[in-house]
């Protein structure tokens, strides 16, 4: 049993889990406690790392990642915060309908894409909304070590705060809120200016704020190795469109509400996954041949290879055309 | 003095790249003799307005056309050991947006890209050029003796007398190469030394 991750498997080591809490937080955000149903402790995570919860949705299987924000000292339970959004593709709805207290469910051994750098001499963590929760298990991380850390939280109101009132109490020198509904907002460059040397930050939020911290960053001469982001993209619906799978002799079409790799997956078809987000890489897939435009969503090729037409990440990533066939 | 191309090596050989200005909020460039030319290559009023040049001549005469750049501040020191509790001074009062800017031989640009990663910067983000000479400074594996300016394969420790062949393999830490004895197993047969890159 190996937590690490395996290439050509699909997904990480699974571990069948009860559901313990469901916390409602505020109008939008639940939180769910999990420990695992053969009663023994969890695999160690560090913070920022993430677990991918299936959920069976009458039938049809919605695997979703969530970062893990309890404390990484405590491998009696595990906890992620859900942000309901109700125009995405329903796995967080189905999470804040459909799961109570006692469910059985199954969820992926922890992978982190967004870990702290230890040999930074500060952290500083920016969050915008939900963005918070990776950070949640990062700040508790740090305080078991006596870390020296700092939280910028911009969240739109005071009412959708999530997690702003605990972080308040325990940390009061060291947490700085910004309300949108109160024209606060992150003072970024003054706050960039004058940190010491070695000093690392860290932005999980939309990605509007992830692109505005790396350009203000590169601007004022801070390293790229010294800022950190993590943003799962949702699946796009779009046109369906049908795809020839060459090693498994199979066409498959992809539904409007569907990703690609849940079609692959759905005819059967074992692809390898991790992050089913666009950002870490497992799910590459090789192109045999297309006659069509790709619409490439991932953080993780680069541009160079979404221009050759020979790569697509099958989690986030579409295709408009007559046909596409794949190495898979 | 023109530049000197490497031949291709082990990874474990550091690569230097050309020195370009960057977006920063202070910039501090090391350099020894030829490295000056690669500051000036670079030197902007605006630069230099925000430049701190620590510079070691080595025997060279670029110190006064360094001054004439009008860096924010300029020292020149008669050694590397000599500069050093200044390097580490300058490194400890600064803070993010600090570039670093190294030039010269690469017993310099080692021994500085060290102080600067031990103050916190990523070696990827500190900037370097190869100039002037390409002797080696060298570990001796054996008493782990330092021998600078190795010039020739094989030498011989400067602290314990061993015959050290001159290997690629390079410790950052040490900023040096490793040298490992040549006739262990046939003392005495030790073959004539040459230049590390004939």
């Amino acid at each position: 049993m190996s937590a690490a991750p395996q290439k050509a498997k699909p997904g990480a080591e699974k571990i069948a889990v009860n559901v313990t809490a469901v916390v409602p937080l505020n109008d939008l955000v639940t939180r769910f406690e999990f420990q695992r149903s053969d009663g023994d402790l969890f695999p160690p995570f560090s913070g920022g790392a993430h677990t991918v919860v299936t959920m069976d949705d009458n039938g049809r299987h919605r695997l979703n990642p969530y970062s893990l924000m309890s404390d990484p000292a405590d491998l009696t339970t595990y906890a992620i915060s859900v942000r309901r959004d109700d125009e995405g593709r329903g796995g967080s709805l189905f999470m804040h309908r459909n799961v109570s207290v006692g469910d059985r469910m199954t969820i992926t051994y922890p992978v982190n894409l967004f870990s702290l750098d230890l040999r930074a001499r500060k952290h500083v963590f920016l969050a915008g909304g939900i963005g918070i929760t990776p950070f949640m298990a990062m700040i508790a991380q740090l305080e078991h070590s006596n870390g020296n850390w700092e939280l910028h939280y911009a969240c739109r109101t005071p009412a959708l705060g999530t997690y702003v009132d605990e972080l308040r109490y325990k940390y009061p020198n060291k947490v700085h809120i910004y309300y949108d509904d109160q024209n606060q907002a992150i003072r970024l460059e003054d706050l960039l200016d004058g940190q010491p040397l070695g000093t690392n930050i860290y932005v999980c939020g939309p990605k509007g704020m992830i692109d505005w911290v790396h350009a203000t960053a590169s601007a004022a001469g801070w390293p790229d190795a010294n800022v950190h982001s993590e943003e799962f993209l949702a699946p796009q619906p779009g046109e369906p469109f049908e795809v020839r799978l060459c090693k498994s002799d199979k066409t498959i079409t992809v539904g409007e509400h569907e990703s690609l790799l849940e079609a692959i997956e759905r005819a059967g078809v074992e692809a390898p996954f991790l992050c089913r987000g666009g950002s870490c890489g497992q799910c590459e897939t090789n192109v045999v041949s297309h006659d069509g435009t790709f619409v490439h969503r991932d953080h993780w090729l680069t541009e160079d290879q979404h221009a050759s037409g020979e790569k697509i990440m099958p989690c986030v990533s579409r295709f408009a055309g007559k046909s596409l066939e794949l190495d898979r | 003095m023109s530049k000197f191309e490497f031949p291709p090596s082990i990874k474990s050989r550091p690569v230097y790249g050309t020195l370009e200005a960057r977006p920063g909020k202070g910039h501090l460039m090391i350099a020894d003799a030829d490295g000056a030319e690669a500051i000036m290559d670079i030197a902007t009023p605006d630069l230099m307005a925000q430049t701190h040049i620590i510079y070691i001549p080595r025997g060279t005469d670029f110190a006064d056309k360094l001054r004439s750049l009008n860096p924010a501040q300029f020292y020149e020191g008669p050694t590397y050991a000599a500069s050093v509790s200044r390097i580490r001074r300058v490194l400890q009062d600064a803070h993010m947006g600090l570039q670093v800017y190294l030039a010269g031989t690469e017993g310099l640009m080692g021994q500085a890209q060290n102080e600067a990663m031990m103050a916190g910067i990523p070696h990827t983000a500190i900037q370097t050029e190869h100039r002037g000479s390409t002797a080696r400074r060298m570990q001796c594996v054996h008493c782990k003796g330092i021998t600078e300016d190795v010039e020739t394969d094989p030498f011989v420790c400067s602290h314990c007398g061993l015959n050290l062949f001159v290997r690629d393999h390079y410790s950052r830490r040490l900023a040096a190469y490793q040298g490992v004895c040549i006739d262990a197993e046939d003392p005495g047969n030790v073959p004539a030394p040459k230049g590390i890159y004939e």
